[in-house]
């Protein structure tokens, strides 16, 4: 019962056979072969799957692959070209924005459609903002200020100190 | 976990969406925003055979004033409802809501629709729409018709939806202008279901009489409950401390909470009056 759908990512098209269950994640890591967007709880819980489409962030364990015909996706791998580095990926590193790495890309794509829907958050506005994303690593503290790093960058203000702060 | 083995279409209208319903029965079901159906799916608590995918079908989604009523498609996503001018302005008790409703990718997807056609206790809008009074418009073979909220929810995940109808639309009466509405609810964490939860809407005269109000409460029964006893104390009434009290005690009395992991039994009640309580100032605040 397999379906043929077509869909873009990261500006890429792509005809693919699904079966109609097939969920979005598995579609982007095993049969495409793009295992930047990671799976963490599987229950829709903890972000780490969290990728765009049609440039809203979503949980990509809780999508149909077959939903994504005609429409576009992003995932990490998608943010930069090769060898370079999107300001959310340059904030995350400068800031030591994460320890194990495991959420970061999740983290990443959320805070991009954060970012364009709200160019210069709040520390709280970033927490709720990323509430639905999980990470055992960090605290958090440096993941707020990597984001606030990539607001800066990205309307070409002076970028935020980068030391960490302890609390 | 993978859902088991379905087939799936994604009809481009409503009609024939509805007609796919008809071919299939109760072996089908509708897919809106998907954040209820496909994780029951992927622990195979469902398993329909047939899933039948309303997103390609325009025209679903929009929140709108016209003859008197808030009317919201029901396609349109908790993420709309939190962004929209016209429900910040007018209803903040969606704000209150939407911003508890799990997190903002889930608001991404999920709908007000399928928060509502689930009809799931926990789910946040369900008592918010019993203290609007909204109505739900259902589509099926035989046109529309009209579902007043009070007669839409029957029990555990059951709904006034016949098998093959469609919640197409919820509308909500315009409230006169000193009116405040507000919703909050209990939660463990970030995105947990409620705990127990409070919505309240009420109306005032010039001389600060409760004309009217609809107090709904989440989670704390088998069905979202309207706490009829506790409106009834106030209805008619200047609003008084003792008089939120005996409507606090009321809705306490009159819901049934299970205990469980969020909370037992006796703490749930109790949680009840406080929210009982909070939310008819922040209404009254609201309205004045
Ligand atoms: C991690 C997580 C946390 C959550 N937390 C909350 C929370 O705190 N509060 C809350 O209220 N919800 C919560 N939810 C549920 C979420 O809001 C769902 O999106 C919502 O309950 C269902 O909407 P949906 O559009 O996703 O519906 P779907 O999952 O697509 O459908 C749900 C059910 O309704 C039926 N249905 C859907 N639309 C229609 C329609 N138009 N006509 C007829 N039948 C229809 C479907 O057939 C299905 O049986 C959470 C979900 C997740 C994954
Ligand atoms: S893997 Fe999708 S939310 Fe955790
Ligand atoms: S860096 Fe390890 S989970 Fe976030």
């Amino acid at each position: 019962m397999k379906k043929q759908i077509t869909i873009t990512i990261n500006g890429e098209q792509h005809a693919v056979e699904v079966e109609p269950r097939t969920l979005l994640v598995h579609l982007i890591r095993e049969q495409l072969s793009m295992t930047g967007t990671h799976i963490g709880c599987d229950t829709s819980s903890c972000g780490a799957c969290t990728i765009l489409l049609d440039g809203k962030s979503i949980k990509s364990c809780t999508v149909l692959a077959i939903q994504a015909d005609g429409k576009s996706v992003q995932t990490v791998e998608g943010l930069a070209a090769p060898g370079e580095m999107h300001p959310i990926q340059e904030g995350f590193k400068e800031c030591h924005g994460l320890q194990c790495g495991f959420c970061t890309p999740g983290m990443m794509m959320r805070a991009v459609e954060l970012l364009e829907h709200n160019p210069n958050p709040t520390e709280e506005e970033i927490r709720w903002g990323i509430s639905g994303n999980l990470c055992r690593c960090t605290g958090y503290n440096n993941i707020v200020r990597a984001i606030q790093y990539a607001g800066a960058k990205m309307q070409g203000k002076e970028t935020p100190s980068t030391e960490p702060t302890f609390v | 976990m993978i859902p088991a083995p379905f087939d799936y279409a994604a009809p481009a209208t409503l009609d024939e969406a509805i007609s796919l319903l008809e071919q299939h029965g109760d072996e089908a079901k509708i897919l809106a925003g998907g954040h209820s159906l496909i994780p029951m799916m992927k622990l195979r608590f469902a398993s329909p055979e047939f899933l039948i995918d309303i997103n390609n079908i325009p025209g679903l989604s929009y929140i709108r004033e016209e003859d008197g009523y808030l009317k919201i498609g029901a396609l349109t996503r908790e993420s709309d409802l939190e962004h929209s001018d016209i429900v910040r302005n007018k209803f903040p008790i969606f704000t209150d809501a939407t911003k508890l409703i799990a997190d903002p990718q889930v608001r991404n997807m999920g709908t007000v629709g399928g928060n509502i056609a689930h009809g799931d206790a926990a789910n946040d809008h369900p008592a918010v729409m019993l203290a609007l009074r909204a109505e739900v418009v259902a589509t099926g073979p035989g046109g529309q018709r009209s579902i007043p909220i009070d007669e839409f929810f029957y029990g555990f995940y059951m709904t006034a939806l016949q098998p093959s109808e469609i919640l197409t639309e919820i509308r909500i009466p315009i409230p006169s202008a000193s009116t405040g509405n507000a919703y909050h609810k209990l939660e463990r964490k970030v995105g947990d279901y409620a705990t127990a939860g409070v919505a309240v809407q009420l109306t005032l005269d010039g001389s600060g009489t409760c004309q009217e109000i609809g107090i709904g409460l989440t989670n704390v029964n088998p069905t979202p409950l309207r706490a009829t006893r506790s409106e009834d104390v106030l209805r008619g009434q200047k609003i008084t401390d003792e008089l939120i009290a005996q409507a606090a005690k009321f809705a306490s009395e009159d819901c049934s909470p299970s205990s469980d992991l969020r909370g037992d039994e006796a703490y749930k009640r109790s949680m009840v009056g406080v929210l009982v309580k909070r939310m008819i100032h922040k209404a009254l605040e609201r309205a004045r």
